[in-house]
């Protein structure tokens, strides 16, 4: 167990070190960050000793490997643009963010669990179906799309819900809904799947012959075994959601770290977007690993406790 | 003791009649499993409507039938579709955007960008993603390590946001889009690509086929591919509708197909400013998003479940 | 041995059909099969795979699948007619007054929870809530059922035992109520023979010390031999022919009993170096109309008026069997002779 997770932790790191590579070389192949940071005002001699000041013209990769060795040390540079150290950027912000997407994930499994085990309970009912539908909708579903629309309709129109900022928590809740929903689908057909399989195992028809009443026998004994692969496919996707705000969050003017990611993005401010993109990334490679131990913990099979 | 047994969950076992052991042509079989899935069958006739919609726009537009999605007519923009009660010009069915363009034919000429980015990424991320799943597959061993490591790096990567960096580094066009989107989304590709590989790796006619001495190379294209053309299928359609989706997203922050091209995300962007008066300036582009999609979906399901049961 | 003291009378059923619509109209997998168990008595229902054994024991539980539909002429169980009964009331009849006993105990237990949590819940869903009365039962039937440090193994997971140990478990459990009736359907069927031994032998003696009824399922003359003191060979969803087992094995009447027992080597009776017998031909298709004796098609004996054969001839003893033939004839009737 001990070996595994530090060999997962070895490839980890590695892989952020390739993502950051790749975005820091695609980022300098854009503006020219010495004219961002001088601004719009700035003379060529300014923006000379701009460049010689901070490296810019040094080549690519001596400029990584300094970022890179200045970032593991946690010092992730200053915006070029608002002149502020970055992890203090970030850190005001990654607060919502993550609140977003654990909201989020949570209304996904409050929505798709139940309905999943529904649906598998009477399969090919007209519940069934009208689940299955509901997950090739949502599938199709522009979230995007779907936030505008919820915001014409339960913000403009209806007035129920503001549709604008981060300070109460109101605020969350058509975010969590267009965000969260996305995940719906997948989690509900793998509970769906997991549910019509194990309801037919023999330790299922063990049960009832105990005696046991019809929720224990759903609940304790067919529930806790389909539940394994959900919550690993649920850890994966909430690094989706996390990754995957940018665009909720713009639209909903709810400034978490992909908000600002858009607005660095903008302003070229590449120290910003550097640092958010290794963020997501480690979300990711944490999530998984999560994931898998989640996995190894729930079902005893696997791991020797 | 031979006999024709199936068995259901409680250990039930009942038999199968004579007739059903005897079976019709696959030919009809093939067709009946067609009709009688729905959703398939949805999924396919809106596809066929779109892509129509998308190829004969040039020649509605020739026919005077549509007008010019291009065409800026700036004494007559924001007018309202023909539901509405003031302001509406019979000229423009479905109202005019801010520039005073005609949104129906928007609309209609949306489709194609919507379709060529689908198609494009999907080739191309079907080409990369093909390319190293079965070199991961066939060949294992360190090979399968490194390719792994290179999917892994993919999948960590928060796609959207890359994606828009790349947007500012190389200029936003529809072609710098369908490049980026097709070299990100070649995840799945290789994942599927990779594992059925595998499981064909094994399988008693490519060991024969390697006795008798066949070339690496043709024994991944002769005997592997053919094998394998289903499930590619399927994931194609997934990756396709991914494609869409994305674009969209990426134009409608601005980052995307820039204007005055008639993009779908595009058109909800600029909508966005009139979203308190003009609901339907981002109801209209985003339904069509959604059916698009929908039914590229649903096909794909179709797809997977008429070809599967073909291959017991 | 059985006692005919009618208060003793565990189980007793009548005509019990089982009949499943299915796509090519109604199939019949039980077609009226009538029998009884009492305290302390062992009855075998035996047949080949698709007979309907599995399907009557289940039907007995109230397990069948939604689809089935179950009738009968009497259901009684403990003298109350259950034919009727709600899921819930069947529910409150399972585990403690009825128990089932399954063949796969690789698959059986649920592999999330301990071997002491699947034996204690049932005793607290019936009994009583007491975690340590539970535990303290459970103890004493895993020590019963020959499993050693027994307080251990409550702890652990199906998973860390071999199916032997698996199935005392599985026999532990079904007792930890204290049943009058236990169901083991093929209990030794998926184990080593050398356990399987072990497994009838411990099941026939919980069922004296117990005094339980029994019904055991197997399509295994041999076992059926050893522990059964009733026989009721099935075949096509019907019985062909029961007994008390002596009988039965002394003297089989029924061409089908006569050329199962071909199969198999009994010792002591089949020579060395003799051929073993088979029973050419398939279980019929049971869906739709049925009539007459379902085992022509494949009976060496068959003739006329086997299509038309409605009534089963009984002999006094108890001893039962559907057959055109007369007794004398039956006995006489070798497989050996045609095949």
């Amino acid at each position: 167990m001990l070996a595994y997770t530090l060999k997962r932790t070895v490839v980890a790191f590695l892989i952020l070190v390739v993502v950051s590579a790749l975005t820091f070389s695609l980022s300098h192949l854009s503006a020219d960050p010495a004219l961002t940071i001088g601004g719009e005002q700035a003379s060529d001699e300014d923006i000379e000793a701009i460049r010689k000041l901070y490296g810019f013209d040094r080549p690519v990769y001596e400029q990584y490997f300094s970022w890179l060795g200045r970032a593991l040390a946690g010092d992730f540079g200053e915006s070029y643009h608002y002149k502020q150290p970055v992890v203090e950027m970030i850190s005001e912000r990654i607060g919502r963010t993550m609140l977003l997407g654990t909201l989020a994930i949570l209304f996904a499994l409050i929505v798709s669990i139940p309905l999943g085990t529904l649906a598998a309970m009477r399969p090919n009912s007209l519940l069934d179906r009208f689940a299955l539908l509901i997950a090739v909708f949502g599938q199709a579903l522009p979230t995007f799309w779907f936030a505008l629309m919820m915001i014409i309709v339960l913000g403009v129109w209806w007035r129920w819900l503001p549709i604008s900022g981060h300070d109460q928590w109101l605020n969350y809740v058509m975010p969590t809904i267009a965000l969260g929903y996305y995940a719906t689908p997948a989690l509900m057909r793998l509970t769906r799947a997991g549910m019509i399989e194990v309801l037919g195992s023999d330790y299922i028809r063990t049960a009832r012959a105990k005696g046991l009443p019809p929720f224990v026998v759903l609940f304790k004994h067919a529930l806790r075994n389909a539940i394994i692969p959900v919550v690993a496919l649920a850890a994966v996707w909430f690094g989706f959601m996390l990754g995957g705000s940018i665009v909720i969050e713009t639209i909903f003017n709810l400034k978490g770290i992909g908000w600002l990611s858009y607005d660095a993005l903008l302003r070229s401010d590449l120290p910003v977007v550097q640092a958010i993109v290794l963020i997501f990334a480690s979300f990711y490679v944490v999530l998984t690993l999560a994931a898998d131990l989640l996995n190894a913990y729930l079902d005893p099979r696997i791991s020797v406790r | 003791m031979t006999d024709t047994t199936t068995s259901s969950p409680l250990g039930l076992r009942t038999q199968q009649t004579a007739e059903e052991i005897l079976e019709p042509s696959p030919f009809s079989k093939l067709r009946k499993r067609i009709f009688k899935n729905y959703s398939f069958l949805f999924g396919a006739v809106v596809l066929i409507f779109i892509i129509a919609m998308a190829l004969l726009a040039p020649v509605f537009e020739a026919l005077g039938w549509i007008h010019d999605p291009y065409d800026q007519e700036l004494a007559r923009r924001l007018q309202n579709p023909f539901w509405h009660e003031k302001k509406v010009d019979e000229a423009h069915l479905l109202g005019t955007d801010k520039v005073g363009r005609d949104y129906l034919s928007r609309l209609i000429y949306g489709s194609q960008i919507s379709l060529l980015i689908g198609f494009s990424t999907m080739l191309i991320s079907g080409f990369i993603g093909t390319v190293l799943g079965v070199t991961a597959g066939y060949f294992g061993g360190r090979v399968d390590m490194v390719v792994n490591f290179i999917i892994n790096t993919r999948l960590a990567m928060p796609v959207f946001l890359v994606a828009m960096a790349a947007v500012v580094a190389f200029g936003a066009s529809l072609t710098v889009v369908i490049l980026v989107l097709g070299l990100f989304l070649w995840d799945r590709f290789a994942v599927v690509m990779r594992s059925i590989t595998q499981q064909a790796r094994d399988l008693d006619y490519v060991k024969a086929a390697r006795a008798l001495g066949c070339s690496t190379p043709h024994i991944i294209v002769r005997e592997i591919f053919p094998n394998v053309l289903s499930s590619l299928t399927v994931v194609a359609t997934v990756e396709m509708a991914n494609a869409i989706l994305l674009e969209a997203a990426l134009s409608f922050l601005g980052f995307g197909v820039q204007a005055p091209t008639p993009s779908w995300g595009l058109m909800l962007n600029e909508g966005r400013e009139y979203m308190f008066f003009s609901a339907w300036m981002l109801a209209l582009p985003g339904a069509c998003l959604f059916m698009l999609v929908l039914a590229i979906n649903m096909f794909g399901d179709g797809l997977r479940d008429v070809t599967l049961e073909r291959e017991r | 041995m059985s006692d005919m003291a009618s208060d003793d009378v565990i189980l007793d059923v009548e005509k019990l059909k089982i009949d499943i619509p299915v796509s090519a109209g109604i199939l019949h997998p039980v077609r009226g099969i009538s029998f009884s168990v009492s305290r302390g008595e062992t009855l075998a229902i035996v047949g080949e795979s698709g007979c309907g054994k599995s399907l009557t024991s289940l039907s007995l539980m109230g397990l069948l699948p939604k689809t089935a539909r179950r009738t009968a002429d009497r259901l009684n169980f403990l003298g109350e007619d259950i034919r009727d009964f709600s899921e819930r009331q069947m529910s409150s009849l399972r585990g403690v007054n009825m128990s089932m006993i399954f063949q796969e105990p690789m698959t059986s237990l649920n592999p999330a929870y301990t071997i002491g949590n699947q034996l204690e819940e049932v005793y607290r869903r019936h009994v009583s809530r007491n975690r340590a009365e539970a535990r303290d039962r459970a103890v004493f039937l895993l020590e019963k059922v020959g499993i050693t440090s027994a307080r251990n193994r409550l702890k652990q997971y199906p998973h860390q035992l071999s199916g032997g140990l698996r199935q005392r478990v599985m026999i532990a459990m079904a007792l930890m109520c204290g049943p009058d009736l236990i169901i083991a359907d093929e209990p030794t069927t998926a184990l080593d023979v050398t356990i399987q031994a072990q497994i009838l032998h411990l099941l026939a003696e919980l069922q004296d010390e117990f005094r339980m009824g029994m019904i055991l399922i197997t399509h295994d003359l041999g076992i059926v031999a050893r522990v059964a003191d009733k026989v009721q060979v099935m075949y096509a969803g019907s019985t062909v022919e029961e007994g008390p087992s002596e009988v039965v094995f002394g003297r089989p009447l029924h061409p089908y009993t006569r050329g199962l027992l071909r199969c198999i080597p009994i010792p002591g009776k089949t020579e060395r170096g003799a051929k073993l017998g088979s029973v050419p031909g398939i279980v019929p298709n049971l869906v739709g109309d049925l009539s007459g004796c379902m085992f022509r098609n494949r009976c060496a004996f068959a003739r006329a008026e086997c299509a038309g054969l409605s009534e089963a001839r009984a002999l006094g003893d108890g001893h039962v069997y559907s057959c055109v033939m007369e007794p004398d004839e039956a006995a006489a009737a070798d497989w050996e002779d045609v095949a």
